[in-house]
């Protein structure tokens, strides 16, 4: 444990001692406010809620959440600093579950910097709080979702540009994976039950339930096993490529 | 008394490439083994199976009693290893890396404050402390990773290539730093400078094509060079006859060479049996030949050629 939170301390610390962080953030900052005010009509609508702010979330995060993951591995074997964190006393497993943590808890901090939106509903109206909260818990783990998906596909590669546009994809792909788009490729010669088990893979489905404020276990126990599930692999990546 | 660092048939390969033969040594409580090669021996590889960085296909490695493969945590956790070209953290200050290191490595506060403020002082690292490592010079940022590697005291030290990339005057110090803490530690530096095999080594391992083509004192392995203990005298041109004769008649010399200086003199070079001393049998036999020596050099041999001979024979 004690490693793990020593691994995630210099992670989290790497992000603040380059422009990274900074740009990230005021560009998140930038689509999710331009998006929610201009695209979604956060004004128009005239209700005192935050769909309009959380309906853009899975697009940002398709796109912005790759950003950060590509380089959790792929930069380590890049620069050769793989060999030097491996040779430490430091299983794979902890490496890896203390880079996923340090990139999550940092697309936290970029989340956090939305409340003033929340701020500015509450004093035009009177939102349901709980609703706004659990939206806000859904975001979140829908970029850990993302993003254990993306330090997966990091970890098979030592070119950023490769792991950014593969983790894209496969994002892409989980998050449609209700709709038409991925569906239609199943239809016709898998049963049902597997349509409705992709379908059920869905982030998007997922994300829409906590996103309107209902709580349900399932979704939870969804994006959590969909997160350890990813992690348990990028694990596995790591082990099998050390050294190559 | 159990080895400190023990190799056992460590093998790896490439594909097609044999990269690391049945590699396998022992390495006691306060020796320091030059591990030697050409470029593409296979060292490198060696050492990252030995680090735990890399899966061997064959074999073992053992640091402080702990297996590489079945216990890496215990045994990297006694093991200091700088790997090649010093990999950090470029974004990060020394300062930063080493209180990393040293959180990781488990020391507690005062242990990590102390020996952290003896490894800046003994890697003059205290100018640069605070400044980013991607900005530093390749000799700082080599000292810096050596810094990390002995941060926590271990018994066993790794070191690819230590002092690449280091002035003479960083050399000098590195290996002064190397000899002054080998006595309690086993500790294994690759390079292919031969004079630090001279400077800090108390043994000499070679590589070639991924196996061990010669382990041994420096000193027995010059012996293998073909000029060891060469006996050349300078004399007289009337003189050469007498002392052809004394010389021949002497057990160890295995045959004698002849060379004509500008100056109108002689030169003989008297090539020894294979670890044989000849320069006092050489000068007596001038003696009594009545023979007079303007000159007489003995020659040690010099690694280079024993290193080119063992290297490109295999």
């Amino acid at each position: 444990m004690r490693t793990i939170a020593t691994l995630t301390r210099r992670e989290l610390a790497a992000y603040f001692a380059s422009p990274l962080a900074y740009v990230f953030v005021v560009i998140f900052l930038t689509f999710a406010g331009g998006l929610t005010f201009y695209v979604g009509g956060f004004i128009e609508r005239g209700q005192a809620d935050l769909a309009a702010f959380f309906q853009f979330h899975p697009w940002l995060y398709l796109f912005l959440v790759p950003a950060i993951g590509m380089r959790l591995w792929a930069e380590e074997r890049k620069t050769g600093t793989i060999e030097f964190l491996m040779t430490l006393p430091v299983g794979a497993g902890q490496a890896v579950t203390a880079k996923f943590l340090a990139a999550w808890l940092f697309t936290g901090i970029a989340l956090v910097g939305t409340v003033p939106l929340w701020i500015t509903v509450s004093v035009l109206g009177d939102p349901d709080h709980g609703v706004v909260a659990t939206a806000y818990l859904g975001s979140w783990l829908m970029a850990g979702g993302f993003l254990a998906i993306s330090a997966c596909v990091s970890a098979a590669t030592s070119n950023q540009v490769i792991a950014f546009v593969g983790a894209v994809a496969i994002c892409f792909l989980f998050m449609m994976s209700g709709l038409d788009l991925v569906q239609a490729a199943f239809r016709g010669w898998a049963p049902d039950a597997v349509l409705q088990a992709v379908r059920d893979l869905s982030l998007l489905g997922n994300f829409d339930a906590l996103s309107q404020g209902v709580v349900d276990a399932r979704n939870l126990f969804y994006f959590a096993s969909l997160i350890a599930l990813a992690l348990v692999v990028n694990t596995a990546i790591v082990e099998m490529k050390r050294g190559r | 008394m159990q080895p400190l660092l023990e190799l056992t048939g460590l093998t790896k390969r490439f594909g097609s490439i044999l990269a690391v033969d049945r590699v396998g040594f022992a390495v006691a409580r306060g020796e320091v083994v030059g591990f030697l090669g050409p470029n593409g021996a296979g060292k490198t590889t060696a050492m990252r199976m030995t680090a735990g960085f890399l899966p061997p296909d064959a074999g073992s490695a053992r640091i402080a009693g702990f297996d590489i493969v079945d216990e890496t945590r215990a045994a990297q956790a006694r093991l200091g290893y700088l790997a090649e070209g010093a990999p950090s953290y470029g974004d990060m200050t020394p300062d930063a890396l080493l209180g990393f290191v040293a959180r990781v490595r488990g020391l507690d506060g005062a242990t990590a404050r102390r020996r952290r403020g003896e490894v800046v002082d003994r890697l003059s690292l205290a100018r640069v402390l605070d400044q980013p490592i991607e900005t530093l010079s390749k000799g700082f940022r080599r000292r810096v990773g050596l810094a990390a590697a002995i941060l926590h005291d271990p018994e066993v030290l790794i070191l690819d290539e230590p002092t690449d990339g280091l002035d003479p005057n960083q050399k000098h110090e590195v290996r002064t730093l190397l000899s002054e803490i080998a006595g309690g530690k086993a500790i294994v530096i690759s390079t292919h400078i031969l004079e630090e095999v001279d400077a800090v080594c108390t043994r000499a391992i070679v590589l070639a094509g991924g196996r061990i083509v010669a382990d041994a004192l420096p000193a027995e392995l010059r012996q293998q060079a073909p000029n060891h203990n060469r006996v050349t005298v300078a004399l007289d041109a009337d003189h050469r006859d007498r002392l052809i004769a004394a010389l021949r008649a002497l057990p160890n010399i295995a045959d004698i060479a002849e060379a004509h200086a500008r100056d109108g003199r002689i030169r003989l070079t008297a090539r020894p049996v294979r670890g044989a001393e000849i320069l006092g049998a050489v000068r007596a036999a001038a003696d009594s030949a009545e023979v007079p020596l303007d000159e007489i050099t003995t020659e040690h041999g010099r690694l280079d050629d024993v290193f080119r001979r063992l290297t490109t024979a295999a």
